[in-house]
Order: structure tokens, then sequence, then C-alpha cells
């Protein structure tokens, strides 16, 4: 088991290279998310499945799907379809297709292995750990959900202060037009209702 | 792994490429952590790199937050346009 623990880490190696070489936003995002299934495919070599179960899920899964949806929120423009006509070009995602299919046949091989017998180091349970979680490190767990939820808080801050801020500039620009139409409300209206208003 | 991560820390002006180095060097950290709890046989290691986890989740929603705003207000990713903000 140690060939499949030496291959995953050097795919892990190699994607996370091509992470900092990489121009473009989404394609070193991409290798990034090899690189973080190959560390998942080392933690399983490791000994230890409950990690490598995390890893996938909230690094490969939630983490990067946030990652990406800002940098698709940043990428909006007309201009934006041509070079993605541009990345479709076989050369910008054969690369991590040959780093992922050497993952896949990782997969395949521990699968056809069977469960057992494909830790190198020392199998270390779920079991243990949460007891370790919540008995010793009962703090530590508090004091990570205090800082999820400051996190969370501060988040929601920082994306609403841009609404209420908008809000505050499109009212002084109406008041802007109105002054500048001739102070004159009823009269700058078009018709009847603003007579009522 | 690390050391990749600072070296892209370092050379890369980009927002979006020093939040992924980050990623990576605190994935490096959780794998030591592990690493080190495999050889010794201890949970403790895989406790570790939860907790590294729940902070890389919140340090990403923050920074991606700070990063929003900061395109909105300089319409670029630059490092180094953030660098005259005052007030």
């Amino acid at each position: 088991m140690h060939a499949l623990f030496y291959v995953a880490a050097v795919v892990a190696f190699l994607a996370t290279v091509r992470v900092i070489t990489c121009l473009n936003a989404v394609h070193a995002l991409l290798y990034l998310i090899v690189s973080l299934l190959s560390v998942a495919i080392v933690f399983y070599t490791l000994g230890a499945p409950f990690i490598a179960a995390l890893e996938v899920i909230i690094y490969s899964g939630a983490i990067m799907v946030l990652f990406i949806f800002v940098v698709m929120m940043l990428n909006l423009g007309a201009t934006a379809v041509d070079t993605e006509r541009t990345w479709l070009k076989p050369s910008m995602w054969i690369g991590p297709c040959i780093l992922a299919a050497i993952l896949i046949a990782e997969v395949a091989f521990l699968l056809s292995r069977g469960s057992s017998a494909a830790h190198s180091g020392v199998f270390v349970g779920p079991k243990r750990v949460g007891m370790s979680l919540f008995g010793t490190y009962l703090i530590g767990v508090e004091l990570a959900s205090m800082l999820l939820l400051a996190a969370l808080v501060a988040a929601y801050h920082l994306g609403a202060r841009k609404r209420e801020r908008l809000e505050i500039r499109n009212v002084t620009d109406t008041d802007r037009t109105r002054t500048a139409a001739g102070r004159d409300l009823v009269r700058s209206g078009t018709g009847g209702p603003s007579r009522t208003a | 792994m690390f050391a990749l991560g600072l070296a892209g820390l370092l050379v890369r002006r980009n927002l979006i490429f020093i939040l992924m180095s980050i990623e990576v060097m605190l994935n490096a950290a959780g794998l030591a952590f592990v690493t080190a709890g495999s050889r010794w046989s201890q949970p403790d290691g895989q406790v570790m790199f939860i907790f590294v986890l729940a902070t890389a989740a919140a340090e990403v929603s923050v920074g991606l937050a700070l990063l929003l705003r900061l395109y909105q207000q300089y319409r670029s990713l630059d490092a180094d346009a953030a660098s005259q903000m005052r007030g």
C-alpha cells in the first residue's frame, strides 16, 4: 500500500505546483480540487478514513463551491463568452483529467482490493476520534462553533453593507435629479398620479 | 506542500490566488497533523484536522466577502490596490 500513498502524494504535489503556476483562476481551482482529492486518498492510506471523507465533503465540496461562486461572480461580462470558448480547448482540461484519472484508478484499485488491509499507517477509527473530540477537546469544539458563527456574521455584514450604501446612493441620485428638474415635484412629474403623491 | 503554498502567497499578487495559497497551507498543516497522529496512533491529530477544517471554512468565507468588497470598490483584484486604503 506504500505505492498508493506515494502515487497520491506525487499527484498532490503536481497539482499544487500547477495551482501556483496557472494564470487562470478557474484552471487553478480545478487543479486545487484535484490536489485536495489526492490529499484525501493520502489520508485514507494513512489510516484515517473519516478525515478523508471530511476532506472530500467539506474542502472540495463546500469551500471550492464558494471559490467557484466568487470567481464566476467576478467574471461576468460580455467578453466572458469568448474567453470561455478559448478555455474549452483540449489543452486546458487535459491536465486535470490525467491527474484525476490516476486518482480514479487508485480508488478502483482500493475498491477491488476490499476495504481491509489498505492502510499503511496505524488505523485510527472514527469512534476514537469522536470520543477524543467530545471528551478532552470539548472546549475546542465550542470555540470552533463560536468562530464559525463569528465568520458567518462577518461575511453577512461585509456582504450587506454594499447594498445599504447603494440604496443611499440611489436616494441621493433621485434627489439630485428632482432638484435638477426644476425643484417642483408636481410639475416635473409626468401625469396625474404625481399630484396626489 | 506548505512551502509551495507559501511560495504561491509570495509570488502571486492576485487576491484569489492568495486565498488559494492559504488553503494549500492550511491543508498541508492538516496533513502534517494527521500524519503525526497516525504515526503515534493517537486520535489527536485527526481532532486537530477537524479544527483546521473549521478554521479554513471561517477564513474562506470572511476572505471571499472581503474580496468581493474590494473588487466592488477598486474594480481590480490586485493586492497592491488595497494598500492605500484609508478611513
